[in-house]
């Protein structure tokens, strides 16, 4: 594996290239060069199948992570190729061509993260909710619970129990207290 | 005759003609028949075939119960066959196939699962309830013929239960449809469903299973609820 990914590096500026297991490495490539290395990962080195493909916000670095997980089913390892977008302006090259199970890791990931991908079928099309008008959801500057009490008539008066305080408190009322019940109980 | 007198006569024959032809391809539709031109939510007319014209423009109507004996006959008559729609909206409709089972055995208390909402008069809201599934709900719930019940299963339906901060589901049910019964637990089990039942039916036998004219009563309000929160209403306002 390390000699494949020195290879690779040869070819491509690899970033954080992380050896998560034997069989399973991280890199971070430039977004213009990030297509162009899947591509060249498929159609030259077997990395045939596309596991998953995914977008984490990282909200303190200003940017969105895009990670492409690729599989060879001949060499029986991983790899997983990382994006870093602008976080203000995100737009990343449609990978639709590839495989066509990027369309709908596109159209979700435009839906969840405002993650724009021109030219991918489908993608301004609803996903999972319906008419969303707020900013995307998945992101971390969306307080969802602020949301939803603005938006669903919350019944208020709302109480949580510790089970097994709820519990012994109900089954054993006059069971004595121990120390460090007492000091939970505080 | 001339000729120009000739051919004056066969054109004003020739449209005479045309004109009967028309009439009477006119008399052969029934007014009946006749395409009924109504707005469509979007506000463009469309015309709608009698044929399929499931295209309704008319709000609920209250229903004022009969009173007297035919009204506790006509109440213990519809406690007797609570007939249920199997529409599963949450996590809550894996307690509703032990119900069809030897075990729990809901036939021998008159309720029974329907395939339809035409055929069904109580409708199960199982468990969380999101915007898009409520927009079906409310669709469904309006083409079953009244009068109907609704039984909240879970705890989200009551308070959002565990799911009660989340962007895509809703917290009480009651601000959109009407509401009979509600049973809490996260999960109810069937033990509790068949509690529901019977609490829905002594309501029902009570004469207090009025919700569906509670809702043609305010239907503007529940209609106003609904329009908050599902933002893209695509579908027709009434439609039973």
């Amino acid at each position: 594996m390390k000699q494949f990914i020195e290879k690779l590096s040869s070819k491509y500026d690899l970033q954080e290239v992380v050896y998560q297991r034997d069989n399973l490495v991280f890199a971070a490539i430039s977004k213009e060069n990030a297509i162009e290395a899947v591509t060249y990962l498929r159609d030259y080195e077997g990395f045939t199948h596309l596991v998953m493909m995914s977008c984490v916000d990282w909200i303190e670095d200003g940017k969105f992570q895009l990670l492409y997980l690729l599989n060879s089913p001949e060499k029986k390892c991983d790899i997983g190729i990382k994006v870093y977008l602008d976080r203000e302006n995100p737009v990343m090259v449609s990978a639709h061509h590839l495989w066509k199970s990027v369309w709908t890791y596109q159209r979700e990931i435009k839906e969840f993260y405002g993650v724009d991908f021109p030219g991918s079928p489908r993608v301004d099309e609803n996903f999972v909710v319906e008419g969303w008008d707020d900013i995307p959801f998945m992101r971390r500057d969306f307080d969802t619970h602020e949301y939803a009490e603005k938006t669903y008539f919350p019944r208020g008066n709302r109480k949580t129990n510790d089970p097994a305080e709820y519990m012994r408190k109900k089954l054993y009322p006059n069971q004595p207290v121990t120390a460090k019940q007492r000091k939970d109980d505080k | 005759m001339s000729e120009l007198d000739l051919n004056d006569k066969m054109s004003e024959m020739l449209a005479k003609s045309e004109a009967n032809v028309k009439s009477s391809k006119k008399n052969f539709t029934r007014p009946e028949d006749e395409l009924r031109e109504v707005v469509a939510p979007d506000g463009s007319i469309i015309k709608i075939n009698p044929l399929y014209d499931y295209f309704s423009d008319e709000k609920p109507k209250e229903e004022k119960p009969r009173g007297g004996v035919v009204e506790k006959f006509l109440n213990w008559a519809r406690s007797e066959s609570i007939w249920v729609l199997g529409f599963g909206t949450g996590c809550g409709s894996i307690e509703i196939p032990p119900l069809v089972t030897p075990r729990f055995d809901m036939f021998r208390y008159g309720v029974e699962m329907r395939p339809t909402p035409r055929q069904s008069n109580a409708f199960i809201i199982s468990g969380y309830l999101s915007v898009k599934t409520l927009k079906r709900v409310i669709r469904t719930y309006e083409q079953m013929p009244s009068p109907k019940y609704i039984i909240a299963l879970g705890s989200c339906t009551i308070n959002g239960g565990m799911y009660y901060d989340s962007y895509s589901t809703i917290n009480r049910l009651d601000k959109y449809i009407p509401v009979d019964v509600y049973i809490a637990g996260c999960m109810p089990r069937p033990e509790a469903l068949l509690h529901g039942f019977a609490k829905l039916k002594q309501l029902i036998k009570e004469g207090k299973g009025e919700k569906a004219n509670e809702y043609a009563r305010n239907f503007d309000e529940y209609k106003a609820n609904q329009k908050k929160i599902i933002k893209d209403w695509n579908m027709p306002d009434y439609n039973w």
